[in-house]
């Protein structure tokens, strides 16, 4: 076995991406390139209300327009061709192009006043995802490796920050994978392509199951001979990575959303989106505890309002569905989702229809575990171009998600002897939306 | 159309400029060239008369307008609207109301087309449905569904007994009012990209006109998309038969212009003019027909989003985007 050094570097990134996406498993998950590992004690996991406690995380790449979704302006020079409509909750309107999410809003809330002072892409992904502003030489951990390393039980056979996204190849400002910066590599992210399992390659049929197990036991024999002399971070994590390995061939069908009834995969319908959500609601329902769905693109500097018609006609039907899902498993109690973005659109609509990037005065969407249902938080003046009330940012929602999860977002980690927030200490939960 | 006396192009001239609040959307000329109604990114139709001294806003639909159509007797304006509404309003009425408000479409009506015998009226819209209409009572008359995804444009033929129609992806379909024989004429390819970046499709018939003498079918919009999200494309027209429907010629600009086609009329001294708006900024062009590339064009203060030639075809008004409407003079 070829051992590395945990070094952040690219190289290091694609063996991950090669054990988790793409790589043969082999018979026992021999594998390499699993290098660093979490060194330290979980120093927060005592203050985790519930193991069981997740995040569903849809992020719509490129910057959803507010007008066209939660903030509609009807109207007003910014407001577009489009009209509000009523939603589950009395009084609160949110944009026609939501039909199916309109009647689900009783399970979620609106964060209306996002004022990230941002319109780059790849810093909005940042510091949407990090809680934090970007800090050159420095890497925060991703949402998904916070929560993973704050939810994910010991023993958790599955990976527990998966990404569901289109194969690469289509724009995506966002890295392929997430990074776990100092949490390290056991909670970066696992990405599943267009809606499929992982590549797993059985192991050669010659290999029989008793052959397996002996090969595995000497395998063992010689890492706890190594670890009695020598204990590192590093052999923990490579131990950790043939665990693991193990593991997922053997709950492979977690990851088979061709598993789900007929009925199922016709309620969530036929968009690559649709199929998605559906693989979302499974991995959740066996326990993840981070999910990220992937929807892309908003970038609507042309025609925002025909692009909008056609990616948010793929987007509404299955994430309502997806809500009311989880309400009727009894999942939402534990389960917080987001809906979330880079950045906004201008309210300005340009020569060509189109809206351009936008920090000023946008919206989040918060719902489940803690979250207070059918609440709105802020406002926007009357055309959206400023917020009026309750300015928050990037941090402030990053903070609410963790708490909403039962995680201490003011707490720190302990990471071999060094302490570091979990989230932005400039920053703090939107406390009035958290029950 | 009425024949006119001859023009020059080349010797087009901004006659009048109107602004308004916000920015257009659409326009059109009366058939009697007494009024342009224009829609805007207000609720509104706008009318005024082309001296501009008397403008009167029509308030009854609930999103932008974006259609219009006339009457043969110009008695009675047609509307139709982001609301998915057609409202038939007394055009000449000093404080028009609305005579029939017709839920038409679930979605957009994005365009609409009055038979030349004036019989009826026929809209399209994002319910992926054609529907004609009586001209005078409001009444559905028939319905065509069949094309796969957002109608983008609509035309009669000039006997009034074909509708063709073109959606997103360049399917144009021929339906018969006289029998039950739909027909799928042609697939435009050039009209309809499919942007694997951004995962979007791209294209459908922005504008579209028919060409009296030979009953040819012109369809304008955007092609060679190479990015979508920011309307990286040229402008396009594609010249099409309505009887076998052979696409017999693609007109472009010798430029290569960025932009898409948002308005195109057939002038009866013998050209196709357009009118166009993107990257490459505002043009009015003109192409003979019997070549792929302009003989002129002419630089627009603004960004054209719609366009409309008078009957006599010496006017035409441009909806801008920069919130005014503009008449140029064909000399």
């Amino acid at each position: 076995m070829q051992r590395h050094r945990p070094c952040g570097s690219a190289e290091h990134v694609h063996s991950r991406r090669a054990f988790f996406g793409q790589t043969a498993l082999g018979s026992a998950g021999l594998i390499s390139g699993l290098g660093s590992v979490l060194t330290g004690q979980p120093a927060i996991a005592d203050q985790v209300q519930s193991k069981s406690r997740k995040v569903l995380n849809i992020f719509l790449h490129g910057g959803v327009s507010q007008l066209e979704t939660w903030d509609p302006k009807p109207n007003t020079d910014t407001g577009g061709p489009f009209r509000p409509i009523a939603t589950s909750v009395p009084g609160l309107q949110i944009c026609e192009l939501l039909p199916h999410t309109a009647k689900q809003m009783h399970r979620l809330s609106i964060v209306r006043s996002l004022d990230t002072k941002n319109g780059d892409h790849a810093r909005g992904v940042t510091e949407m995802t990090t809680g934090r502003g970007r800090m050159p030489g420095g890497d925060f951990p991703h949402l998904g490796a916070v929560t993973a390393r704050s939810l994910m039980p010991e023993s958790f056979a599955l990976p527990g920050h998966v990404l569901i996204r289109s194969s690469p190849g289509g724009r995506n400002v966002e890295s392929e994978f997430h990074s776990a910066a100092y949490l390290g590599p056991r909670f970066a992210s696992m990405a599943l392509y267009d809606g499929n399992p992982p590549k797993f390659d059985d192991r050669p049929g010659e290999i029989t199951d008793e052959g397996d197990e002996a090969r595995n036991a000497i395998r063992q024999r010689a890492s706890e001979r190594f670890t009695r002399r020598r204990r590192t971070a590093e052999t923990e994590a490579y131990n950790f990575s043939y665990t693991q390995a193990r593991e997922l061939l053997a709950n492979r069908h977690v990851f088979e959303v061709s598993r789900e009834s007929a009925s199922d995969q016709e309620r969530y319908g036929t968009s690559q989106f649709g199929r998605h959500c559906l693989l979302a609601r499974r991995l959740l329902e066996h326990g993840v505890p981070y999910v990220q769905v992937n929807h892309a693109d908003y970038d609507t500097h042309h025609e925002n309002f025909d692009f909008h018609i056609e990616q948010l006609g793929e987007f509404d039907q299955p994430f309502a569905t997806l809500v009311a899902d989880l309400a009727d498993r009894g999942l939402l109690a534990d389960t917080l989702i987001c809906v979330m973005s880079e950045f906004g659109r201008t309210p300005k609509i340009n020569k060509s229809y189109g809206r351009d990037h936008w920090g000023t005065a946008w919206s989040v969407v918060l719902g489940g575990a803690t979250i207070q249902p059918g609440a709105v938080i802020g406002s926007t003046n009357a055309n959206g171009t400023a917020v009026t009330d309750r300015a928050v940012d990037h941090g402030h929602i990053f903070h609410t998600i963790l708490q909403a999860v039962g995680v201490d977002s003011l707490g720190e980690f302990e990471i071999a002897g060094r302490r570091f927030p979990v989230a932005d200490p400039s920053r703090g939960p939107i406390s009035e939306l958290l029950t | 159309m009425t024949a006119s006396a001859s023009v020059d192009p080349q010797q087009t001239k901004l006659l009048k400029e109107f602004k308004f609040d916000r920015p257009l959307t659409a326009c059109h000329w009366d058939p009697q060239s007494r009024f342009i109604f224009c829609g805007a990114e207000d609720f509104l139709v706008h009318r005024l008369d082309p001296a501009g001294d008397k403008r009167i806003a029509l308030a009854a639909h609930e999103s932008w307008v974006r259609a219009f159509g006339s009457s043969i007797d110009g008695q009675t304006l047609y509307s139709g609207g982001y609301d998915g509404r057609l409202i038939f309003w007394p055009a000449a009425a000093d404080q028009p109301q609305p005579l029939h408000v017709i839920e038409a479409h679930r979605g957009w009506i994005r365009a609409i087309a009055v038979s030349p015998d004036g019989k009826s009226v026929a809209t399209c819209g994002n319910d992926l449905l054609v529907k004609v209409w009586d001209a005078a009572s409001g009444s559905l008359v028939r319905e065509f569904p069949g094309h796969a995804s957002h109608v983008y444009n609509l035309i009669y033929s000039s006997d009034s007994s074909w509708l063709f129609s073109c959606d997103l992806k360049g399917v144009v379909n021929a339906w018969s009012l006289v029998a039950d024989t739909p027909r799928s004429l042609v697939t435009v390819a050039q009209l309809h990209g499919y942007d694997t970046t951004f995962r979007a499709d791209i294209g459908g018939a922005r504008s579209i006109a028919v060409r009296s003498d030979n009953g040819q079918i012109a369809l304008g919009g955007i092609t060679k998309v190479s990015n979508a999200f920011a309307g990286v494309g040229e402008i396009v027209v594609a010249l099409v038969n309505p009887v076998d429907g052979k696409l017999e010629r693609i007109l472009q600009s010798k430029d290569k212009t960025t932009g898409t086609l948002w308005g195109l009329a057939w002038h009866p001294n013998g050209f196709w003019m357009g009118v166009c708006g993107g990257g490459g900024g505002g043009w009015l062009y003109f192409w003979k027909g019997d070549a792929d590339d302009e003989f002129f064009r002419l630089k627009l203060k603004n960004d054209g989003r719609g366009m409309s030639l008078s009957a006599d075809g010496k006017h035409i008004a441009v909806a801008h985007a920069d919130n005014h409407l503009r008449t140029y003079q064909l000399r």
